[in-house]
């Protein structure tokens, strides 16, 4: 991967450690490229004809770290997702995805850029004419991988959406959550570090959209995974700032509360409103900001 | 914007995509399953109605010009009449517009869809090319078997001609047959099969455009479907003027 000037100026090189931790006691530990932020929007903004979706946006999502983006329908917050893949390019700014500035890249080098990203549209936006396992299967097919490779991973990517069953269905046979679900295992298919929700729990019962927000805490906590999650709905909120995930003695997955041991989630908020960041910092100070919209905005009136 | 500027903006757009699936074909990856299977749906698929649209187009040509023929006395050139109007004009146009109806609204009610439901976008950012992957095999399809339909259009044409003129006025089919085979030349044929290729293009590029810029979920993909259909009949039909003007002057057929 090359390095732009603009990402040699601001952070060390992989690979060499930094100066802060070079003269730090856990200086043996290179946990240098941590520091580059994994997406960074500097200043974007981006105009359909008079409207304008996005006004001097900047913000980062830092290594292993979980976005909320919280705002009302026609806030833009899906723009940032389709900013962050290259589906749509910013008027002004600059969009840098893992130190790398990706804002005039043209749709061949985009694709470079998107084997690090996994994104997990709104509906699922399974393609209905191939199986579950041709879906999730579809990235490493298209790269041209043996199938006694694919099978595998397709099968390792199902059981951890908890899908195995299902591998033979096509879309039209599964539930809303479902296909969620295989969203999710398609776009972790390739072991992306970045990952992208789009309203991933939107018109779901509230248990399927517990077990999806389960889904990104276990990325998030396990995975070391780097995420955007865009949503609207509080009780999401709720699950990924207050909880996180851990493997048990027995080896399971489980959910513990904030505070039950010394571990703070790395979940952190942003607020939007026409195109704006209104707040942006932790769920704590979410709920103590004195903003009008922001509180009518959590409390439902 | 207003209809000009839009109609000129619609034609760079849609030169541009039917412009990059072409320069794709010459770098990998290359969808080659995906493109027979797309001359199967096209080309076999579009059989049928091909058969029966040239065998009764053939007939009724017959039955309409046998009698005015018949009134100058030359009814033994019905033959050469019927065969120089199917392969010259009929059979491409004819062919044209009927895939047209059947694959064009088809093309740009798929990728209508998928747009819609956002599979074009998970395809951009799964990794892939939605012009490689979803237009350039449509393209080489239509491009491959329009041809061949409208060659089956035209046989089978002459052929109803043929019989509407044996079996209706008692022509002789010897007759019948030598009259086409008087009548046609070389630079007919290959002017018959230049046009259906130019119109394969005309019908992919509109169809797989208005499909990808589909906007307004599935009332928009209705609205896309019906624009691919009437934009892509106009434009052939007006193309088919020019062409045939143009093929005058290149193959040096009778232009007078």
């Amino acid at each position: 991967m090359s390095i732009s000037p603009t990402q040699a100026n601001l952070y060390p090189a992989e690979g060499e450690v930094s100066r802060n931790a070079a003269g730090s006691t856990f200086a043996e530990v290179d946990d240098s490229h941590r520091i580059v932020p994994a997406i960074e929007f500097r200043d974007v903004v981006l105009a359909f004809d008079e409207r304008v979706i996005l006004n001097q946006l900047s913000f980062k999502v830092m290594k292993g770290e979980t976005k909320i983006i919280l705002g009302g329908s026609g806030g833009g917050k899906s723009t940032i997702i389709k900013l962050v893949l290259g589906l749509l390019k910013p008027d002004e700014g600059r969009i840098l995805v893992d130190g790398e500035d990706i804002t005039d890249y043209n749709e061949l080098q985009m694709m470079s850029v998107r084997k690090k990203i996994g994104m997990v549209f709104q509906e699922g936006a399974l393609f209905d004419s191939l199986s579950v396992y041709d879906n999730v299967a579809y990235r490493l097919h298209e790269q041209g991988r043996r199938e006694d490779e694919v099978e595998p991973e397709v099968r390792r990517m199902l059981r951890f959406v908890n899908l195995e069953d299902a591998i033979d269905k096509m879309p039209a046979e599964l539930s809303g959550g479902m296909r969620r679900r295989v969203g999710i295992a398609r776009a972790l298919i390739g072991d992306p570090k970045i990952v992208l929700f789009d309203e991933p729990t939107a018109g779901l019962d509230p248990p399927t959209a517990r077990t999806i927000c389960e889904l990104a805490m276990k990325l998030r906590d396990l995975e070391d995974v780097s995420s955007i999650f865009v949503t609207h709905e509080m009780n999401n909120l709720d699950y990924l700032c207050s909880e996180y995930a851990v493997v048990n003695e027995e080896g399971q997955v489980v959910f513990e509360r904030e505070g039950e041991r010394l571990c703070l989630t790395n979940s952190k908020v942003m607020m939007m409103l026409e195109g704006k960041i209104i707040f942006s910092g932790t769920d704590e100070t979410l709920r103590k900001a004195a903003d009008p919209y922001i509180q009518k905005f959590l409390r439902g009136h | 914007m207003n209809f000009v500027t839009r109609s000129i903006f619609e034609l760079q757009e849609t030169t541009l995509m039917t412009a990059r699936a072409v320069g794709g074909l010459f770098k990998g990856p290359r969808y080659v399953s995906e493109t027979i299977t797309q001359m199967d749906v096209i080309g076999v698929g579009s059989l049928t109605i091909i058969l029966l649209t040239g065998f009764f187009t053939g007939g009724v040509m017959t039955l309409q010009t046998f009698p005015t023929l018949a009134f100058y006395g030359a009814q033994a050139q019905t033959g050469k009449l019927v065969a120089i109007s199917l392969i010259r004009e009929l059979g491409p146009v004819l062919c044209a517009l009927m895939v047209c109806g059947r694959v064009g609204s088809a093309i740009a009610a798929e990728l209508g869809s998928m747009t819609a439901s956002q599979q074009i976008d998970a395809m951009r950012a799964l990794g892939t090319d939605p012009i490689k992957k979803l237009v350039a095999p449509r393209l080489i399809a239509l491009v491959v078997t329009l041809p061949l339909l409208t060659v089956v259009a035209d046989l089978v044409g002459i052929g109803g001609g043929g019989i509407a003129a044996t079996s209706l006025y008692g022509l002789s089919i010897n007759a019948f047959v030598t009259s086409v085979r008087d009548g046609i030349t070389a630079d007919d044929i290959i002017g018959g099969v230049i046009k259906p290729i130019c119109f394969a293009v005309i019908i992919a590029s509109v169809a797989c455009y208005k499909g990808l810029t589909t906007e307004g979920g599935t009332v928009g993909v209705g609205r896309s479907t019906t624009r691919a259909v009437v934009t892509a009949s106009i434009v052939v039909i007006v193309t088919d003027f020019f062409l045939a003007r143009a093929l005058q002057y290149i193959l040096g057929m009778p232009a007078n």
